[in-house]
C-alpha cells in the first residue's frame, strides 16, 4: 500500500514540470497591436520593406476577420490589446556561438531537456531554440551546410535567403487565411525556417523548441520548410510555457511546401503549460499548420502528440496538389482537467492517384473535452484519390466527453474513402487484470494509453517516441481513482 | 500458506460468501468444486481482491501477513496469481511488455533488481517451452484476438513467468478442447513443486484427472459444505451435486 501512495505522491507533485520562470531581462514591446507595433517589431528586426508590407497586409486581414464560431467550444474572449507582441532577451539579440548566450537562457533549456551544447548531443539532432519571440541557438549549423541544408531563425532567413523567404512565406498559408493566421502574419516574432536542396537526404533530425516566459505575451512564431525536389526531412517541434494564471496565446503558422519527390515529416511534442486543475491559467493553441504537395509523388507526414495547453485548435493539413502526392496525420490528443482540444485534419485530394491516411487517438479524462475534426475533399480531377480515416476515442471516468465530426466531400466517382471510428472506456476489467498482475493502477493506465496510442507514437523518431510515451504517462497520472 | 477464516462477502445486499473456511499448505492442491452459482468464482474475486466484493467478515491470512488489508497489486507481488476465467483483451500492449513490466514490478517490491533484457528473454524462452506457449503469441498484443484456448495457455505462461507462491486457477478447463486441456495440465503439473499451492477451481472431474488434487472441496450457497480427497470428485461426476445441497455439517479437512 504504501508503496503505490508513494507514486501517488511523487506523481501529484509532478503535475506540471515544466512550470518555472527564468529570471531574465527581457526586452518587452508596449501592448497592444496597431500599425505602430509592426513598425516596431519591424524595425527591431530589420526587416525589408517588403516584409513591413506584408504584416501590415496581415494586420489589415486582421480587423477585418469575423471570430470563428463553429468550434466546439466556448471561444474565449481573448483582449489584443493587453497582449505584448514582442519579447527578447536583452542582451545581445544574435549570437555567433553559444559562448556568447546568457547563462540563464542555457540554464532553462538545460532544464527543459533541450541539450544546446553540441558536444553533449548524443542523438544527432539539431536543435533551434525559440525563447519568446526570438530565436536563441541554432546547434549543427556548420554540418548542416555542408550537406547545402539551411536551418536558421526565419529572421535570419529574411535577411540570408530573401529570395526563398519571399517566394514561399506565405504561399501555403495566405496572410489573409483565417484571423489567428492573420493575426500571426501581421505580428509574428520568430520561428524556423528549412530549406532542403534538391536530392538531399537532412542528414538528422531537425528540431525546434519553443519556450514561452515573460509574462502577458503573445507567442507568434512562424514555421517554413521547403523541400526541393527529391529530398527529405524529418523535423520535430516541442513546448512549454511556465505556469501563470491567466492564458497565454499562442498563434503559430507552419507552412510545409514538398516538391517533387520530396519528403517531409513533421512531428509535434505539445506539452503547453495546461491550466490548474480548475480550469485556471494555460496556454491558448491556436496553430494554422498546412502543408503542399506541389510536385508529383511528393509526401508530408504530420505526427502530433498534444497533452498540453488549456485549449488546443488546430488542423494539420495537407493540399495534395501534386499527382500521387500523399498525405498522412497521425495524432495523440490528450486533454484532462478542464482541457479542450478541437483538432484534426484536412486533406485536400487534388491531383490523381493522391493518397491521405488519417489516424486520430483521442484521450479524455476528468472533465476534459476531445473533439476529432476532419476533412478529406476529393476534387473532380483527382482520380483514384484514396484516403483512409480512423478516429478512436478512449474515455477515462464519466465526466469527460469525445466528439468527432468528420466531414466528406467528393466530386469524383473513382475516389475511395474509408471512415472508421470507435470509442472506448479504460474498463476497470482491464486494470483489474494489470493489478493481478502486480501492476498498480496508475502504471496500468499508462500501459492502455501507450497501447492505444501506439500507432502513432510509432511514427515519431525514436528518442521522441520514449519522450512521449513518458509525457503521456505522467499527463494522465491521478486521473484513475 | 493462506489460512481463510470464517470469510464472508457480499455485493450490494446479496450474501455471496456466508463463512469460508480452508487451510492451504505449501506443496498442495486444492480443488473447488460445485454448481453454478455457488460462489467458487466469487471466493477467487474476493481473494485476489476485487473492489467489487464487500467483504463483511472474516480474515485471510497469507503468510501471515492480513491479506484483506492489501491492494491487489500488493497481493500479486506478496505471490497471489490469479488465471482468469475469461483473461481481458489489451490492445496495443505486447504480451512480453507486459510481462516484463509485470515481473519487474514484483520484482522492485521484493528489492530485487529489473531483469537484465538478457535474462528476461532467456526466461521467456524457457518458460515457453515449458508450457508449450508458441512463441508468436509472445509477441502480440495482450490477448487481442488471441482464441479462448490461447487466452488460458497465456494465463499459463503467466503463471510460468511469474513464479507465484499460490495460483488460483478459476475454470481454466472451461471452453477448452481435449488438447488444449492436455497442454494446460501439463503446464500447471511441471509448476508445480512443494513450496507452491494451487487452487483449481472447477466444474468437472475431468481437469481433475489431469492436475490431481491433494483435496477437494465442494462449495455450495457460499459455504464448504463438503471436503474429501479426489474421490470425493469422482462421486460428484456420478452422483451429481443434488446430494450434497442437503444440509450437511461444515468439515474441514485441515
Amino acid at each position: 500500500m504504501a508503496n503505490s501512495t508513494d507514486i501517488l505522491a511523487e506523481y501529484s507533485d509532478k503535475e506540471y514540470e515544466f512550470g518555472f520562470v527564468t529570471d531574465i531581462e527581457m526586452e518587452v514591446a508596449p501592448k497592444g497591436l496597431s500599425e505602430e507595433t509592426i513598425h516596431y517589431i519591424s524595425a527591431k528586426k530589420e526587416e525589408p520593406d517588403w516584409l513591413r508590407e506584408w504584416r501590415l497586409k496581415g494586420y489589415h486581414a486582421f480587423l477585418k476577420q469575423p471570430e470563428p464560431h463553429w468550434q466546439n467550444f466556448e471561444l474565449p474572449k481573448v483582449d489584443f490589446q493587453d497582449i505584448s507582441y514582442y519579447a527578447a532577451p536583452k542582451s545581445k539579440p544574435k549570437y555567433n556561438s553559444l559562448d556568447e548566450v546568457d547563462p540563464e537562457l542555457i540554464a532553462t533549456f538545460e532544464k527543459l531537456g533541450i541539450p544546446l551544447s553540441e558536444q553533449k548531443l548524443l542523438a544527432g539532432v539539431a536543435v533551434d531554440a525559440i525563447f519568446d519571440s526570438v530565436s536563441v541557438a541554432t546547434t549543427f549549423k556548420e554540418t548542416l551546410k555542408e550537406h547545402g541544408v539551411i536551418f536558421c531563425p526565419i529572421s535570419e532567413a529574411v535577411k540570408e535567403h530573401p529570395e526563398l523567404v519571399r517566394k514561399y512565406l506565405g504561399s501555403v498559408v495566405p496572410h489573409s487565411d483565417n484571423m489567428y493566421a492573420a493575426l500571426n502574419a501581421a505580428a509574428f516574432s520568430d520561428g524556423s525556417f528549412v530549406y532542403i536542396p534538391k536530392g538531399v537526404r537532412c542528414p538528422m533530425e531537425l528540431s525546434t523548441y519553443f519556450r514561452i516566459n515573460t509574462q502577458n505575451t503573445g507567442q507568434f512564431e512562424r514555421t517554413l520548410i521547403i523541400a526541393d525536389e527529391g529530398s527529405y526531412v524529418s523535423y520535430l517541434e516541442g513546448c512549454t510555457a511556465p505556469k501563470r494564471d491567466e492564458n497565454q496565446l499562442h498563434a503559430a503558422v507552419v507552412e510545409l511546401i514538398a516538391l517533387e519527390n520530396a519528403e517531409i515529416k513533421y512531428s509535434t511534442v505539445q506539452n503547453w503549460y495546461p491550466g490548474d486543475k480548475d480550469g485556471n491559467g494555460g496556454i491558448y493553441n491556436f496553430v494554422t499548420k498546412r502543408g503542399v504537395c506541389r510536385g508529383a509523388h511528393a509526401k508530408i507526414s504530420w505526427t502530433q502528440v498534444e497533452t498540453g495547453s488549456a485549449i488546443t485548435w488546430k488542423y494539420p493539413s495537407v493540399i495534395l496538389q501534386g499527382d500521387y502526392s500523399s498525405g498522412e496525420f497521425y495524432s495523440v490528443a490528450v486533454t484532462k482537467n478542464r482541457q479542450v482540444a478541437d483538432t484534426g485534419t484536412k486533406m485536400f485530394h487534388i491531383g490523381k492517384g493522391t493518397k491521405s491516411r488519417i489516424i486520430s487517438k483521442g484521450i479524455s479524462a476528468g472533465e476534459g473535452q476531445n473533439s476529432y475534426r476532419g476533412l478529406v475533399q476529393v476534387g473532380s480531377k483527382a482520380d483514384n484519390a484514396r484516403n483512409f480515416t480512423q478516429c478512436d476515442s478512449l474515455l477515462i471516468g464519466d465526466r469527460c466527453g469525445a466528439h468527432t465530426f468528420p466531414y466528406i466531400e467528393s466530386k469524383n466517382k473513382t475516389a475511395t474513402v474509408e471512415h472508421e471510428a470507435t470509442t472506448s472506456k479504460i474498463g476497470e476489467d482491464q486494470i483489474f487484470y494489470l493489478n493481478q498482475r502486480g501492476i498498480d493502477t496508475e502504471k496500468a493506465v499508462a500501459l492502455i494509453v501507450n497501447g492505444y496510442a501506439k500507432e502513432v507514437l510509432n511514427q515519431l523518431p525514436m528518442e521522441f517516441a520514449v519522450e512521449a510515451q513518458k509525457l503521456l504517462s505522467i499527463s494522465l497520472e491521478g486521473s484513475v481513482g | 500458506m493462506l489460512q481463510i477464516k470464517d470469510l464472508q462477502a457480499k455485493v450490494e445486499d446479496k450474501q455471496i460468501l456466508k463463512g469460508i473456511n480452508l487451510q492451504v499448505n505449501p506443496g498442495e492442491v486444492h480443488a473447488i468444486m460445485g454448481p453454478n452459482g455457488s460462489g467458487k468464482s466469487s471466493l477467487a474475486s474476493v481473494l485476489a481482491g476485487r473492489e467489487y466484493f464487500d467483504v463483511n467478515g472474516g480474515e485471510v491470512l497469507f503468510d501471515g501477513k492480513n491479506l484483506l488489508e492489501l491492494s491487489p497489486e500488493d497481493r500479486a507481488r506478496e505471490g497471489i496469481f490469479l488465471a482468469f476465467q475469461y483473461p481481458v483483451e489489451i490492445p496495443g500492449v505486447s504480451n512480453i511488455n507486459f510481462l516484463r513490466t509485470a515481473l519487474n514490478e514484483i520484482r522492485a517490491y521484493r528489492n530485487e533488481p529489473a531483469l537484465e533484457a538478457k535474462e528476461f528473454l532467456k526466461m521467456t524462452r524457457e518458460k515457453q517451452k515449458l508450457v508449450e506457449f508458441e512463441a508468436k503469441l509472445t509477441n502480440r498484443s495482450l490477448n487481442e484476438g488471441f482464441s479462448g484456448g490461447e487466452k488460458k495457455r497465456n494465463e499459463v505462461f503467466q503463471l510460468a513467468m511469474l513464479e507465484p507462491k499460490l495460483a488460483i486457477l478459476d475454470e481454466t478447463d472451461s471452453g477448452l478442447d481435449i488438447d488444449a486441456l492436455r497442454i494446460v495440465s501439463n503446464g500447471v503439473n511441471k509448476l508445480r513443486s512443494d513450496k507452491n499451492a494451487f487452487i483449481v477451481i472447477t466444474h468437472y472431474q475431468r481437469l481433475l484427472e489431469y492436475i490431481v488434487p491433494d483435496f477437494v472441496h465442494v462449495l455450495y450457497d457460499g459455504r464448504i459444505v463438503k471436503s474429501g480427497t479426489k474421490e470425493l470428485a469422482l462421486e460428484l461426476e456420478e452422483r451429481g451435486y443434488d446430494w450434497i445441497k442437503e444440509p450437511v455439517s461444515t468439515e474441514t479437512v485441515n
